[in-house]
């Protein structure tokens, strides 16, 4: 599989009135062609600021971004605005986080999706239509010659969220940006919206990184997984390696706190306290003022990203010896599947 | 639509009633007595009572205002002035122009200044073409109007000579005995009181769109904008300015209504014989039917103008229905 997409060793800080925010602190993953890669981890992890970067899309004058963002092996960090532009909407898109606000609310439904045609493409004004329309009914909106001239407020959430998608495909992207897509809508909406995103991603063949906070949500749709924390990865690898064998104290607990249908536990685990400050991250290793396993040199000495003896896909970055973690890991996943018998 | 239209026409007529008989009351709560004015210096106590009564004014204020509402309704007659008896249409019919040509051609001054200065400041916040705006927005909204066309007319008009002083010229039916007509000399003798009244105006209208355009660039949709890869000046006109520019409608509007009333300083300073002069001369004399000819006038532009906000808005901003 060719890699789409390298980040290496990514770094995005904010000017801001308060001081410096290092927003992504020392970031790198590989996204290969046609594959999902998903992003998790709390509000404030960077994972959004990280895909904001990647498309070029921080405020310029507040925002100083290093390392290298590889796109076919061009850095796009490097690269012109204009080149950025061309890329953009037509190789890579972005679907937001909150579709009530972020359609245009004065142009019709119809004239945005157009715009992301014609930005890119050489079309005439009736085929850009006529491939709207067929973007639509792709997405799953009923009755789409009819809906085509509507304006946003006259959508629901869901379908508004399917205008985006729509928006974002419309020019066979090789990959596809989902900056947690269903946060906004209702549970059953989301299913919906998750397996649109599925079935597109397979049919028009694109990679997808998806962004969440929520594990399950990557669980089923994923290739691989980056789990981050205070603007680091704490745990990346391949989805079955991740939720198999959980090597990261903060891992667990997002894991513990996965509200599971088929299993009666009894109540969720929460991960005590509050997201870090990226504007004063707490020392060494920044889950140390939340994990129940910090010790002495949690607090002195940043753990290193490390791949795992018996598994090089898989890397994390905390100071536990592996046998603990061998051991806790299967305690928890032990748990579960003694509830659910 | 149409039931809007006839509801907000219906409001409007209250609105009338309103206002005029507001004009009324406060007139004849002044303890002046216009037929004594009218009937000049030497007049005898009978002389007086029957101009009172030649007048009118020797009836209720509630008869008299019914005597007005009634011609205004049957005959569409504002009445004649106490002083001089000629009909106050006329007088509105031609001072109205005046205010117009003030108003509209410093509007036009105001928004081809302070769209594009707006739109730069909010692109750059802080910047010194920022800090130059706001100090000048200070400065035109603190310098009181008639002193700004003063030292205008002083230095520009009478120092440099570049404008004429003060007066006015007709664009069209220009009168025989008059000295000058026709659109140079008429825009050439605007030119200071547009400049005045564009100072003014302008200002606001600066801060405003700088609020406006910084507040609609963080909307996520201007960053969905982006993500499609739209240039930064397509991202400004066609997803920023659009919406922006909605709120900037109503004051527009709004202003234009309001101003239309009489720009009263603005006139005096420069000789304009519009709405402002005519009112003040008509409070000056206690001429009750020009002042209410004024205020009415200003009145109906103030509703017109609020209407064709409403329907200017509900046509640029589609989740806005007229029911």
């Amino acid at each position: 599989m060719a890699t789409l997409l390298e980040v290496r060793d990514l770094r995005t800080q904010f000017t801001t009135d308060d001081g410096i925010v290092g927003a992504v602190d020392g970031v790198s993953f590989k996204v290969e062609s046609g594959k999902v890669l998903g992003i998790v981890g709390e509000s404030g992890s960077g994972k959004s600021v990280t895909c904001l970067t990647i498309m070029g899309l921080n405020d310029p004058r507040a925002t100083t971004s290093t390392g290298e963002v590889l796109f076919r092996g061009e850095d796009l960090l490097k690269a012109s605005p204009r080149r950025l532009r061309e890329i953009r909407g037509n190789e890579i898109a972005m679907i937001f986080q909150d579709p009530m606000t972020s359609l245009n609310p004065v142009h019709k439904i119809g004239s945005q999706l157009e715009e992301a045609l014609t930005l890119h493409q050489n079309v005439s004004a009736k085929q850009a239509r006529a491939r709207a329309l067929e973007m639509l009914t792709a997405v799953g909106i009923p009755r789409p010659e009819r809906r085509i001239d509507d304006y946003p407020h006259q959508f629901s959430g869901g379908m508004r969220q399917r205008v985006m998608i729509a928006m974002a495909l419309i020019n066979s992207p090789d990959l596809v940006i989902a900056d947690e897509p269903t946060t906004a809508l209702d549970v059953t909406t989301q299913a919906q919206i998750l397996a649109l995103l599925k079935r597109l991603q397979e049919d028009f063949g694109s990679a997808v990184i998806m962004i969440t906070h929520d594990l399950g949500v990557v669980a089923e749709t994923a290739d691989d997984i980056v789990v981050m924390y205070g603007a680091r990865i704490a745990e990346q690898g391949p989805v079955d390696a991740i939720f198999s064998q959980p090597r990261h104290p903060y891992t667990w607990g997002l894991m513990g706190s996965l509200p599971r249908l088929d299993v009666a536990v009894e109540r969720l685990v929460q991960i005590p306290g509050q997201p870090p400050s990226l504007l004063r991250p707490p020392s060494g290793c920044r889950f140390h003022p939340r994990c129940s396993y910090a010790m002495a040199k949690c607090i002195s000495d940043v753990p290193p990203l490390e791949r795992l003896d018996y598994d090089p896909r898989h890397s994390q970055a905390c100071h536990l010896d592996e046998s603990t973690k061998a051991r806790e890991a299967a305690a928890l996943l032990t748990t579960f599947s003694a509830a659910a018998s | 639509m149409f039931r809007y239209l006839v509801r907000r026409l219906l409001w409007a007529g209250v609105l009338f009633i309103a206002v005029t008989f507001v004009t009324y009351v406060i007139f004849f709560l002044v303890p002046a007595n216009p037929a004594r004015l009218a009937a000049g210096q030497n007049a005898t106590p009978e002389h007086i009572a029957s101009v009172e009564e030649f007048l009118g004014l020797d009836r209720p204020f509630y008869v008299q205002y019914y005597r007005f509402l009634k011609r205004l309704v049957i005959e569409g007659s504002l009445g004649e002035s106490f002083l001089n008896r000629r009909p106050v249409n006329e007088e509105i019919y031609n001072a109205a122009p005046v205010t117009a040509s003030l108003v509209f051609g410093a509007m036009l001054l105001v928004l081809s200044v302070s769209i594009p200065i707006g739109i730069l400041s909010a692109l750059r916040p802080r910047s010194l073409l920022d800090r130059a705006a706001m100090v000048y927005v200070l400065v035109g909204i603190s310098l009181p109007s008639f002193w700004i066309a003063l030292v205008l007319s002083y230095f520009i008009g009478y120092r440099l000579g570049w404008t004429p002083i003060a007066g006015y010229c007709e664009v069209v039916s220009v009168p025989e005995a008059s000295t000058c007509g026709g659109f140079v000399d008429w825009a050439y003798h605007m030119i200071l009181p547009w400049l005045t009244l564009s100072i003014v105006v302008a200002g606001t209208y600066v801060r405003f769109i700088r609020a406006e355009v910084m507040e609609t660039m963080t909307q996520d949709y201007v960053r969905t904008a982006r993500a499609k890869g739209a240039p930064e000046r397509r991202v400004m006109r066609a997803h920023i300015l659009r919406n922006a520019m909605l709120p900037i409608v109503t004051i527009i509007g709004l202003d234009i209504g309001i101003l239309l009333g009489g720009a009263i300083f603005i006139e005096q300073v420069f000789g304009l014989p519009g709405l402002g002069t005519t009112a003040i001369n008509a409070i000056g004399q206690f001429d009750l039917p020009v002042l209410q000819g004024v205020v009415i006038f200003g009145a109906v532009a103030i509703i017109v103008f609020t209407l064709i906000v409403d329907l200017l808005y509900a046509w640029i901003d589609p989740r806005i229905r007229l029911t």
